[in-house]
C-alpha cells in the first residue's frame, strides 16, 4: 500500500534543510566577503567626506557603524529566497507537509550566519577606523550580535514580499529600511553609551526583546508571503 | 481509494475523478491551461470557483495531510544546481518522507544517474539535472504524482524508463495526474482530459 | 443580530451591493463634511482666542492635528483592510486597501507641511528632528513602501495580497516606531524646543480642534468611499451591472 507511513518531524525537517542552506552557503562562501569589504569601503568614505578629524570622527562613530553595518546586511537581504524560488526549491518547500514557519526561520537563521554575523565580527574594526571610544566596543558587539537577527528577520520580510518580482533590489531596501528603525535606534543608543561611560545594560535589554519578537513573528509573515508569490 | 474532484472557471464545468490505479493525462494546446489546472490541483493557486475534493474532503480544509499524499513536479523542479544529486535528494526527504541512504542511491542509479551521486547539479547536462527530480518518483510512497511536462529534456531510453514507472506507480495503487506533448505510450489504458482553446 | 452578521459581511463584500449603498451615503457625508469642516475652520481661525506665546501661529494646528491623526489612522484602515482581505479573500477589501494608501499618504504629506510651516515662526527653522515630526516621517515611508510594492505587482490580486501582509507588517512596528523615536527624542531633545511642550489649552481652543477632527474623519471616509467606487466600476467595467449603469448614465445626459 502506498503512502508514506511517517512524515518526517518538524525537528528533522527543519535540521535538513538548515544543513542545504549551510551547504548551500558554504559552496557560494565568496559571497561572504562581498558585504564586509562594503562596509569597509563606506568607512572609508566618512572620513574622506568630512575630514579626518578624530574628534568629529569619534563623535559619530557609534551611530555610522551601526548604519553602516545595518546597509551591509541589507546588501545581501534581496538574495534570501531568490535562487530557491527560481530553481523551484521553495515550492518544493511550501507544499512538502512541514509546517512553513521553522523552515523559513531556518533559513533566515543561514542567512544571518553568513551575513549579520561576520558583519558584526569586523565591527570593532570599523569603530577603530573611526576612533570610536573604547567604551563603546563591547556594546557595540553585543548590540550588533542581537540587532543583526532583528535586520536578517525584518529583511527576510522584504525578501519574501518581493521574490516573485524579477527585480527586487531597490524596493526590498524601501520597504525593510523604515523597520529597521527601531533596531537602530537601541543599538547605536546602547553604543553611544558605552562611549559616554553610561551605563547601556536597559538599551541592550530592550533590543532583545525586539530580536525575540521579531524571530517569532517575522516568520509567519515571511511564510505569507512567500506561498502568495508562489501563487502566480 | 479515490479521488474526487471538479471544478470550474478558466475551463467552464470541468469535471473529472481521477481513482486510485488510474494514468490521467491532461491535453490541450499550449496556453489552455494545463499548468494553471495542475497548479490548482497542487493547492498553488486558488484561483478558481468549485471544488477539488481528496478523498471527499476539500483540500484546503486539510492541506497538510493532503501535502503529504502528492509528489508534485513543476517545470522548475526544485534542484538546486550548486548542490549534488545525493544531497538534492537528501533534502527533499528530510521534509517529505523517512528514507535511509540506501533508498537514494538505488533512486539515483534507477534514473540512470550511477555515478553521478556526488557531483554538482552545474556539471550535469540539463536531461541529467531533470533526472535527478525524476528519482524522486522512484523513492517517493506518496500515492498521488502530479507531473507537469514530466519527459521535457529526457532522452529516448529516458522516456520509455519513465513510462514504465508510470505504469509501476498506478499497478501499485497510486494515481498520476500529467501533462505531456509527447505521444504517452503505456502498457495500460489511461485517461485523458482535452482543455478547450485557452480563454484566460 | 448575531445571524444577520454573515449575511451583512457577505454584502459588504460585494462590489455591487458597496457601490449602490456608498452612492447612497455619499451626498449626506459630503454634506456633513463641508459643513463641519467650515464651522470648524471658522471658529478655529477667526473666533477661538490668541495664544499669549504663539500668537496667531498656533492656529494652524487646525489643521495639522487632525491630518496628523487621519494619517495614522489610515494606516490601521489599511492594515484591517488588508487583514480581511487575507482572511476573508473579500474583493473590496482588496479595493479598500489600493485605495486607502494614497489619502492616508496624502495626510501625511499635509501633516508634515503644516508642522513646517507652524515651525518656521515657532523654531525659526522649517525642519526639526523632535520626536513628532520624525515619526510623521517614518510613517510617510511606510506609506511609500506600500504604494511602491503595490505598483510592482502586475495582478492586482496579488498586489492587494502582499501588501496587505507590509501593512500588517507595518501595524505591529508603528507603536515600537513610536516608541522607540519618543525614547530616541528625550534623548537628544535640545533646550530650544522646550517651548513647544504643550501649554494647557483653553477650552474654547480645543473646542473647534475637535470639530475640525471629526470634520477629517469624514472627510476622509468620503474621499475613501468614493475612490472605492470608481475602482470598483473600473474592475468590474465587463459585468453587466456596470454596463447597465453607463447606459443609464448615458441616456440621462441625452
Amino acid at each position: 500500500m502506498l503512502g508514506p507511513e511517517q512524515v518526517p518531524g518538524s525537528l528533522e525537517a527543519t535540521a535538513g534543510t538548515l544543513r542545504r542552506d549551510l551547504l548551500l552557503a558554504y559552496r557560494r562562501r565568496g559571497d561572504i566577503i562581498n558585504p564586509l569589504v562594503f562596509a569597509l569601503i563606506v568607512v572609508t568614505l566618512f572620513p574622506l567626506g568630512i575630514g579626518p578629524g578624530e574628534r568629529l570622527l569619534a563623535e559619530i562613530a557609534p551611530g555610522l557603524v551601526w548604519v553602516v553595518a545595518l546597509l551591509a546586511c541589507l546588501l545581501s537581504t534581496d538574495s534570501i529566497f531568490r535562487d530557491d524560488y527560481l530553481d523551484g526549491s521553495l515550492q518544493q518547500m511550501l507544499l512538502s507537509p512541514q509546517p512553513g514557519y521553522f523552515l523559513v526561520q531556518a533559513k533566515v537563521v543561514v542567512h544571518w550566519l553568513v551575513s549579520g554575523l561576520p558583519v558584526t565580527l569586523m565591527a570593532p574594526l570599523l569603530g577603530l577606523m573611526l576612533s570610536m571610544p573604547g567604551g563603546g566596543y563591547l556594546p557595540l558587539l553585543v548590540s550588533l550580535l542581537f540587532g543583526t537577527i532583528s535586520l536578517s528577520m525584518i529583511g527576510a520580510i522584504g525578501a519574501g514580499l518581493t521574490v516573485g518580482l524579477k527585480r527586487g533590489g531597490v524596493l526590498v531596501a524601501l520597504i525593510v529600511l523604515p523597520l529597521y528603525i527601531p533596531v537602530m535606534i537601541f543599538g547605536s543608543g546602547a553604543v553611544v553609551a558605552g562611549c559616554e561611560g553610561r551605563p547601556y545594560s536597559g538599551q541592550l535589554a530592550v533590543l532583545v526583546a525586539l530580536t525575540v519578537l521579531a524571530s517569532v513573528l517575522a516568520p509567519l509573515a515571511i511564510t505569507g508571503a512567500l506561498r502568495i508569490n508562489m501563487d502566480d | 481509494m479515490t479521488c474526487e474532484r471538479d471544478h470550474r472557471l478558466l475551463f467552464e464545468d470541468l469535471s473529472f475523478t481521477l481513482s486510485a490505479g488510474r494514468v490521467l493525462q491532461v491535453a490541450g494546446a499550449n496556453g489552455s491551461g494545463k499548468t494553471t489546472l495542475l497548479r490548482f490541483l497542487a493547492g498553488i493557486s486558488n484561483a478558481y470557483s468549485g471544488d477539488i475534493l481528496w478523498r471527499g474532503d476539500p483540500i484546503h480544509k486539510v492541506s497538510a495531510h493532503y501535502r503529504s499524499q502528492f509528489l508534485y513536479l513543476a517545470h522548475a523542479p526544485g534542484v538546486s544546481l550548486s548542490l549534488t544529486a545525493l544531497e538534492n535528494l537528501r533534502w527533499y526527504f528530510s521534509l517529505n518522507q523517512h528514507i535511509d541512504s540506501q533508498a537514494l542511491y538505488h533512486g539515483l542509479r534507477e534514473v540512470g544517474l550511477e555515478g553521478y551521486e556526488d557531483v554538482p547539479g552545474f556539471r550535469l547536462s540539463a536531461g541529467q539535472q531533470r533526472r535527478i527530480a525524476l528519482a524522486r518518483l522512484v523513492i517517493s510512497r506518496a500515492p498521488l504524482w502530479i507531473l507537469d511536462e514530466p519527459f521535457t529534456a529526457i532522452d529516448r531510453g529516458g522516456v520509455t524508463e519513465l513510462e514504465h514507472l508510470l505504469c509501476r506507480h498506478a499497478r501499485d495503487g497510486g494515481a498520476i495526474v500529467l501533462t505531456t506533448h509527447h505521444a504517452l505510450k503505456l502498457d495500460m489504458a489511461f485517461d485523458r482530459v482535452e482543455l478547450e482553446e485557452g480563454q484566460c | 443580530m448575531a445571524i444577520k452578521w454573515p449575511l451583512f459581511f457577505h454584502k459588504l463584500g460585494s462590489p455591487r451591493w458597496f457601490y449602490r449603498i456608498g452612492g447612497m451615503w455619499l451626498p449626506w457625508m459630503a454634506a456633513l463634511t463641508s459643513l463641519l469642516l467650515l464651522v470648524g475652520a471658522v471658529w478655529g481661525l477667526a473666533f477661538a482666542p490668541e495664544d499669549f506665546k504663539q500668537g496667531n501661529s498656533y492656529r494652524i494646528i487646525y489643521v495639522h492635528v487632525p491630518a496628523a491623526f487621519i494619517a495614522l489612522a489610515g494606516y490601521y484602515v489599511m492594515a484591517l483592510a488588508g487583514a480581511v482581505s487575507l482572511i476573508w479573500k473579500m474583493k473590496v477589501a482588496d479595493i479598500v486597501l489600493k485605495c486607502a494608501a494614497p489619502i492616508g499618504a496624502a495626510m501625511t504629506v499635509l501633516a508634515l507641511f503644516s508642522g513646517a510651516v507652524w515651525g518656521k515662526p515657532t523654531w525659526g527653522t522649517w525642519w526639526v528632528w523632535d520626536a513628532r515630526n520624525t515619526s510623521m516621517l517614518v510613517l510617510l515611508f511606510l506609506y511609500l513602501g506600500i504604494y511602491a510594492l503595490y505598483n510592482s505587482f502586475e495582478r492586482e490580486e496579488q498586489a492587494a495580497k502582499v501588501c496587505a501582509v507590509l501593512a500588517l507588517v507595518g501595524t505591529v512596528n508603528i507603536p515600537i516606531i513610536y516608541k522607540s523615536v519618543d525614547w530616541w527624542f528625550t534623548l537628544h531633545q535640545p533646550a530650544t524646543l522646550k517651548i513647544t511642550q504643550a501649554s494647557s489649552m483653553h477650552a474654547s481652543m480645543w473646542q473647534p480642534l475637535l470639530v475640525m477632527i471629526a470634520g477629517f474623519y469624514l472627510l476622509y471616509a468620503t474621499l475613501l468611499i468614493q475612490r472605492v467606487r470608481v475602482e470598483v466600476l473600473y474592475r468590474e467595467r465587463r459585468t453587466r451591472w456596470v454596463r447597465d449603469i453607463v447606459l443609464q448614465a448615458g441616456s440621462v445626459r441625452k
